[in-house]
């Protein structure tokens, strides 16, 4: 029985013997498992960065809007009910595992003056700090508002490159003073520009203020439409204000007593929706389950009961843009490993020839006692060093190209394990198939013919 | 007991337009110890007979006894084992590795040996017998650095690295010229009469069959009676078959 080192040995001396024609045979191994490497890290370096790109888009984000309010029949559709506060925000931030931090958000739309300029800004949110982490937004000049500011509901603002460009033609706007529904509000920061969003509204048109500012000093609730019994304080352009004889009341004013058996809460602390940032997008679901458990513990739900909450996410537009870049990087990775097949046909061409040429020591091997299957394996595992020495040249050279398209190009490339160890098993299997043949047709030659073979 | 005992060997080769019968009913022996040339022009069929003997090619019919075992019955893989062990082939181009050293190149039937000796205990032993064909200052020369005869001496160590029962030198001298044939021959000699070892040298050349104990001539596919007579004083007879 002859011993596998002792095989081994054999094959590297063969190889030895003709070191150019080995080198280049195994170029073809090289290239191929260059570029499968090349293009599995640079690939995989682009999807994260894709991934990266589609989290600053808010893909790792979740949005909890409330639930429908119904009255008498008659519902006022999503997010309109008054169930989520700002404790909610704060219960997600510090009771969910799987969440990274968590905003309130108040909307309004109001009209912004400064001096003779106004404005009508897309969004005004009332929220936190934590806000613009979330939606990884930072501050081009000045500063964010703190903790403090919600607290005290102080009145100050962050504003958007448009409504700068809009209500400050000479473009300084930190440390002025904008009206809002004639409260004065400083503007303490401006916002990076963000673009448009995915359905093309000017993200930049924005006023972040605190949201208690919002709600308690300038709008009562958030949206005309939301509790149509307090219209009157939550308006664009409250012409009550203006003229006030005018103004007509819908619904009757409630007596004295109406008013004692039905209090109305003057400022319900609800807020429009709640933003939640997850790590990375394989915990949303079970983020959405923690928070799920949370807010109906919080809002006393029975277990029959339905959500008064939804929760979104944009997990759909993360997994159209990711498996985009699968994709690409799995076509890439084909065409990589054609070149390695082509690679592999160079190894059997040569250990055809290989097999011809030392057909003398074939049959001298036969001769002095070795079986078929010692020929069979000493072929076969000179093809499969011959692979893994390209192999691991192969893994060196791909590194190399994808450090040189990293410092030259830029592009992100990120180190694959499994591209390495896979490499590493593609190319001795590569030398065992394409070493097959060749090495069964020397273990099959006849010694005599061998021997006396010119 | 005879070494070599084969009994009416037949070979008959199927050509395209009939049977061809180079080998028609070989009937020879060999005792343990001998120096005896097999002689014969070529097309007698004594490269076929050689190859026999070998356990290289199996006889069409007739029986073939070596060391007491029917070869002529074994299988491909049990007769690589009998050429292993117990025959040693030196070849008339030599077949050495190319770009090997002379040590490796004796070392080679080893790899297919299962000797149970440790590397270095194998190597110990082909750097002896180096040295016993003369050759142990020339360990690490490759073939191309060695003359003819060198490099005939090296393919002999190697033909005795595993202790074999028999050398079978198939026209040892062919390429070589006058003077380190006598050398090569003349080892041959030595072996055979100080170390005891059985040498079966084929050749056609009558100066090479002289410097055996006994000829045995062999023409057209058949032992020639003659050879009774050259082979006078050594025992058992090759007889030849009507």
């Amino acid at each position: 029985m002859i011993k596998i080192t002792t095989t081994l040995k054999t094959s590297f001396r063969a190889l030895r013997r003709n070191p150019m024609r080995s080198a280049l045979t195994t170029l073809g191994i090289i290239i191929g498992i260059a570029s499968v490497i090349a293009m599995v890290q640079i690939g995989e370096g682009s999807s994260a960065a894709i991934k990266q790109t589609i989290a600053n888009m808010g893909a790792n984000t979740l949005i909890v809007f409330p639930g429908a309010a119904a009255s008498g029949g008659v519902t006022f559709g999503g997010g309109s009910a008054v169930t989520l506060t700002s404790q909610d925000a704060t219960a997600i931030a510090r009771d969910c595992p799987s969440v990274q931090a968590a905003a309130p958000q108040v909307h309004a739309r109001l009209q912004l003056v400064r001096g003779n300029q106004n404005w009508v800004p897309q969004f005004i949110y009332g929220t936190t700090p934590a806000y613009l982490k979330i939606r990884d937004w930072p501050i081009a000049q000045g500063r964010a508002f703190t903790n403090g500011d919600v607290l005290g509901a102080n009145e100050v603002c962050l504003l958007g490159q448009t409504d700068v460009k809009e209500l400050f033609p000479s473009g300084k706007a930190v440390g002025k003073t904008i009206l809002v529904q004639n409260v004065p509000l400083r503007v303490i920061g401006v916002l990076a520009r963000k673009g448009a969003n995915m359905m093309g509204m000017d993200q930049d048109d924005v006023l972040i203020l605190p949201w208690t500012t919002l709600k308690y000093r300038i709008s009562g609730t958030a949206l005309q439409n939301q509790n149509q019994n307090t219209s009157s304080s939550s308006s664009t352009i409250s012409t009550n204000q203006l003229y006030p004889e005018t103004s007509q009341n819908l619904y009757p004013t409630p007596s004295a007593v109406e008013q004692q058996d039905l209090p109305q809460p003057v400022s319900f602390p609800n807020v429009n929706a709640i933003f939640v940032a997850v790590p990375t997008a394989s915990q949303i679901p079970q983020a959405i389950k923690e928070i799920t458990v949370l807010l109906r513990q919080r809002h006393h739900l029975q277990p029959g009961q339905p959500n008064d909450f939804n929760i979104r996410n944009m997990a759909e537009i993360s997994n159209a843009l990711g498996s985009t870049s699968k994709m690409m990087t799995n076509l890439l990775t084909g065409v990589a490993l054609i070149s390695l097949l082509v690679g592999g046909v160079g190894i059997m061409n040569i250990m055809l020839v290989s097999v011809t040429e030392r057909t003398r020591e074939i049959g001298l091997r036969m001769a002095v006692g070795a079986k078929p299957r010692d020929i069979l394996s000493q072929f076969i595992l000179e093809a499969i060093v011959l692979c893994l020495c390209g192999g691991v040249l192969g893994i060196l050279v791909g590194q190399g190209l994808s450090s040189a398209v990293k410092n030259l190009l830029g592009w992100p490339i990120a180190l694959s394990v499994p591209a390495v160890v896979a490499s590493v098993a593609v190319s001795a299997g590569v030398g065992l198939i394409f070493g097959y043949y060749p090495a069964w047709k020397a273990s099959r030659l006849d010694p005599i013919e061998a021997l006396r073979y010119e | 007991m005879d070494l070599i005992r084969t009994e009416n060997l037949y070979k008959t080769y199927r050509l395209g337009g009939g049977d061809l019968s180079v080998l028609k009913g070989v009937s020879m022996a060999l005792k343990p110890g001998e120096l005896v040339a097999l002689m014969g022009v070529s097309g007698s069929g004594k490269t076929t007979l050689m190859n026999i003997l070998g356990c290289l090619d199996r006889p069409t019919s007739g029986r073939y006894f070596f060391d007491g075992d029917e070869i002529s019955r074994l299988s491909p893989n049990q007769r690589a084992v009998v050429r292993n062990s117990k025959i040693g082939f030196v070849f008339q181009n030599f077949n050495l590795l190319p770009r090997t050293s002379a040590l490796e190149n004796v070392l080679l039937p080893t790899a297919y040996a299962d000797s149970g000796l440790t590397t270095r205990d194998l190597r110990r032993r082909a750097v002896e017998i180096l040295q016993r064909v003369g050759l142990g200052d020339r360990l690490d020369h490759e073939p191309s650095q060695l003359s003819g005869g060198q490099q005939q001496r090296v393919a002999l160590a190697r033909a005795l690295v595993n202790n074999p029962r028999l050398v079978l030198a198939d026209e040892p001298t062919g390429n070589l010229d006058s003077h380190t044939s006598e050398e090569v021959l003349q080892m041959f000699q030595q072996l055979n009469s100080e170390q005891g070892i059985t040498i079966l040298l084929v050749t056609h050349d009558a100066n090479v069959a002289a410097h055996a104990q006994r000829v045995i001539h062999i023409r057209d596919g058949l032992i020639e009676a003659g050879s009774v007579a050259s082979a006078a004083g050594h025992g058992t007879l090759a007889t030849g078959d009507a």
